[in-house]
């Protein structure tokens, strides 16, 4: 007996994102990773565009999101996923590009790499999972750990005299000429995943138009790293992240808001 | 054939443009080539020299130690570069700024007032060309009509007008190239 | 039809790249190399061909631009100078490690550290040993002549192409400035989107159609036995470069009593040597490696039955002579001369240090012969 004979099309209400492989999702029960995942693959699904979508996974925790997004994927050293969309972009300028990175990627290791894809205005999408922590390698300091948050790196919580204050990188590069649309967006509840879906959508459309780059932050949490139960994570997310890191857009159409 | 070249002076004399015409006359002249820009210690103190071969054969070392001719335009070079030219080989210098002249008597040696006849003409810059002629008149290892169409081909088509003069540059250095007799007092080998 | 032309060595290999057909070059300026990027720039290669040419913000990120392009089958290079290698090193690894055709160049210049700008040989081990992480090996070109800049870029880009692998084309500061006379073959169009597609579909990143599988470009294999599997595969691969693309060139070797090996610049000027010894009726033979990897150990295997002793002529303090006492197993004496710090030694220097090293000091020590000088 086959699946639709069970359940009819006209019935079905709600399936598996078409685009993600069978392959079972390697994150933590309660990871915004999955989501943000899904919400991609449905996007270029919804787009039609999967034939002509190439991927660029990080190092991190998403280093093997090539295993679950069932499109073309190259993945790129630590931090350099940029620069590897920028020369997959221009030597095959009708295609969909885009890089799917973490906080460590983008905002430490790869700052160079990201200013200076955002700087030229690549024709590209960067999706950028930002959760305060080093998620993969157990829960170390990211640039973009809040003061005072304690983590592996800084077990008495970060001290912003010695270890700097951590860093805005969408505030940042929407600064640049280079970058079209600049959005900043969480997947801890439908409201707000409806939402991350429609900016992740309005990025990979922004292609069409060749005018720069599209740059969205997913505030995430990491109740592993947070050493939280997922609930308690998102709320954590809600009191602490957000304040420091305000959702919605801004850089819109080229403009700052 | 194989003819081992430096030229040297100070920089700004057009000592490697002058290498890279001679060079460019050999591949018009279907010889192998060589244009080796100084490129050492000796590029301090504001002297420039490159080593040009032109050969029938294969061209083996780039960088030499002794050479067949130098054209000497400054008193450092004469100083560097007398003592590199192989037994019976040619130094051709101009005498404008030279205080020490060469001593050597195991080689030919002549003179060329480059600069002054360059002045004379009303273009400076043209020097590097009558210090060209006089060195092709000792050693005609390359047609004038080469050289020429080196010019043509090197030369952006915007510079194409300047080639009668840089062949009349040629001909005044080939008429007026004298040869130095060193005076016996100061004569070595 | 051919061209013939006056050029530096670096602006050959970038006039040759654009008739190649190349797709793309990421590059950053560095002395002695920046006429490279600076010839293609001035090309309008855009136009001329619709290769594309981008100055990166850094060599690591040019590496990383080019791992991008090679992931999607295009032809691409980089070049640089030895700091800047250094800096590729990672990028150059992963390239390797995901199995992607590409090319460097690396107009060599003297360190270590920043060094001098005026050439060397000293990346020799970063070149043929590894020079980035991991078990993997570079197929090496060495030219030693302004059309050898030229052509080699074709060559490099064959090999690379039939093996899935990074070639690196380890020029110097001497062969990328120096000019001398190039024959430039006549242009070839690039792949069509399509024909790249045909050629490389089955494992590059360009677009998973409804036809096939998903194709996905990594390095990384977290299971231990897939990641032994992907070792052995680069393994059997440099082991059928070493079957089938080996180049070197012998010089009067076959009567040599004295053999110079010598690669790149210093074979040139070895090359010089060998003439003066050959008139001063001295039987001295010049080994030339083209490739550092695969090496020519065969035929210096050989070739140390019949000379009395064997001089490594490199600008370093003594790299490949190393591979060459290996690969003679220490039949006869083997000795290094080098100069360094960016000074180019000269035919009569390379003849002493024969003299002193090999002839008066070597096999022949029990016999000694020859009291003359062969300078």
């Amino acid at each position: 007996m086959e699946v639709l004979d069970i359940i009819k099309p006209e019935n079905q209400v709600f399936c598996k994102t078409k685009l993600m492989t069978n392959a079972a999702l390697s994150y933590c029960p309660g990871c915004g990773h999955g989501t943000a995942h899904n919400l991609t693959m449905e996007v270029i699904d919804e787009m039609g565009i999967a034939e002509d979508t190439i991927g660029v996974a990080p190092v991190g925790c998403s280093v093997l999101a090539y295993d679950f997004m069932n499109i073309d994927m190259t993945q790129a050293a630590h931090g350099r996923a940029p620069a590897v969309a920028t020369a997959i972009a221009r030597t095959w300028p009708e295609k969909y590009v885009f890089t799917y990175q973490g906080d460590g990627d983008l905002a430490a290791i790869g700052t160079a790499e990201t200013i200076h894809a955002c700087n030229r205005g690549e024709n590209i999408v960067i999706i950028f999972v930002n959760n305060g922590i080093y998620g993969m390698t157990g829960g170390q300091m990211a640039p973009t750990t809040l003061p005072g948050m304690k983590s592996t790196t800084s077990p008495f919580g970060r001290d912003v005299k010695t270890m700097g204050s951590p860093i805005k990188m969408t505030e940042l590069v929407a600064q640049l000429p280079g970058t079209y649309y600049v959005t900043r967006q969480s997947v801890h509840t439908h409201k707000n995943v409806r939402k991350a879906k429609k900016a992740i959508k309005k990025a990979f459309e922004n292609i069409k138009l060749k005018k720069g780059i599209s740059f969205v932050e997913i505030v995430s949490n990491c109740n592993s790293g947070w050493k939280m139960t997922p609930n308690d994570a998102n709320k954590w997310m809600e009191d602490n992240m957000f304040p420091y890191y305000p959702l919605g857009d801004i850089k819109v159409n080229g403009k700052l808001k | 054939m194989t003819e081992e070249i430096i030229i040297a002076g100070f920089g700004g004399q057009g000592v490697l443009s002058m290498g890279k015409i001679l060079a460019y006359s050999g591949i018009m002249q279907d010889k192998e080539v060589s244009w080796m820009p100084s490129y050492g210690p000796e590029m301090r103190g504001g002297t420039a020299n490159v080593t040009v071969i032109l050969s029938d054969d294969r061209i083996s070392s780039p960088y030499l130690k002794v050479f067949d001719t130098a054209i000497i335009l400054n008193q450092q070079s004469m100083d560097k570069f007398e003592e590199s030219v192989k037994p019976g080989g040619i130094l051709v210098y101009d005498p404008n700024g030279i205080t020490h002249h060469p001593t050597r008597t195991d080689i030919k040696i002549f003179q060329i007032n480059g600069s002054k006849l360059a002045a004379e003409m009303g273009n400076k810059k043209i020097f590097n060309m009558v210090v060209m002629g006089a060195f092709l008149k000792i050693k005609p290892i390359v047609k004038l009509e080469n050289v020429l169409a080196g010019l043509k081909k090197s030369l952006p088509e915007r510079y194409h007008h300047l080639i009668p003069l840089n062949e009349k540059a040629m001909k005044i250095g080939m008429n007026n190239v004298t040869p130095y007799q060193v005076a016996s007092q100061f004569a070595h080998n | 039809m051919s061209e013939l032309k006056l050029m530096k060595g670096n602006e050959a290999l970038a006039e040759a790249a654009i008739r190649a057909g190349v797709d793309a070059y990421f590059g950053y300026p560095i002395t002695p190399q920046t006429e490279l990027i600076e010839y293609l720039m001035s090309q309008k290669t855009e136009e001329r061909t619709g290769m594309v040419c981008l100055q990166a913000e850094s060599e690591i990120a040019a590496i990383n631009m080019v791992y991008g392009a090679a992931s999607t089958g295009k032809k691409v290079f980089t070049s640089s100078s030895s700091p800047g290698v250094s800096l590729k090193q990672e990028g150059i690894s992963y390239i390797a490690g995901a199995e992607l055709p590409a090319v460097i160049v690396n107009v060599v210049r003297g360190g270590p550290g920043l060094g001098t700008i005026q050439p060397s040989q000293a990346d020799y081990f970063q070149s043929v040993k590894g020079g980035g992480h991991g078990d993997y090996k570079l197929y090496v070109l060495a030219p030693s002549s302004v059309q050898e800049m030229s052509d080699f870029v074709e060559d490099a880009f064959d090999i690379a192409f039939k093996y899935n692998a990074p070639v690196l084309i380890l020029s110097d500061g001497l062969i990328g400035q120096m000019m001398e006379k190039v024959e430039l073959k006549p242009q070839q169009k690039r792949r069509t989107d399509a024909e790249v597609i045909a050629q490389c579909g089955s494992w590059a990143t360009t677009g998973k159609t409804k036809d096939r599988e998903r194709n996905i470009i990594t390095s990384l294999d977290l299971q231990s036995e897939k990641m032994e599997a992907r070792v052995h595969r680069l393994l059997k691969k440099y082991e059928q470069m070493e079957k089938e693309d080996l180049r070197f060139e012998k010089i009067n070797c076959d009567d040599a009593e004295y053999l110079i090996v010598a690669y790149g610049s210093s074979a040139r000027i070895a090359q010089k040597a060998v003439e003066i010894a050959r008139s001063k009726g001295v039987k001295v033979g010049l080994l030339r490696p083209i490739t550092l990897f695969p090496f020519p150990k065969k035929q210096l295997f050989d070739l140390a039955d019949q000379v009395k002793g064997i001089l490594s002529v490199e600008l370093n303090a003594g790299q490949m002579v190393e591979d060459v006492k290996l690969s003679t197993e220490f039949k006869v004496p083997v000795e290094h001369f080098g100069r360094t710090g960016g000074i180019i030694h000269t035919p009569e220097e390379i003849l002493e240090a024969l003299e002193q090293k090999i002839i008066n000091n070597g096999s022949i020590r029990h016999h000694k012969t020859r009291e003359s000088s062969i300078l």
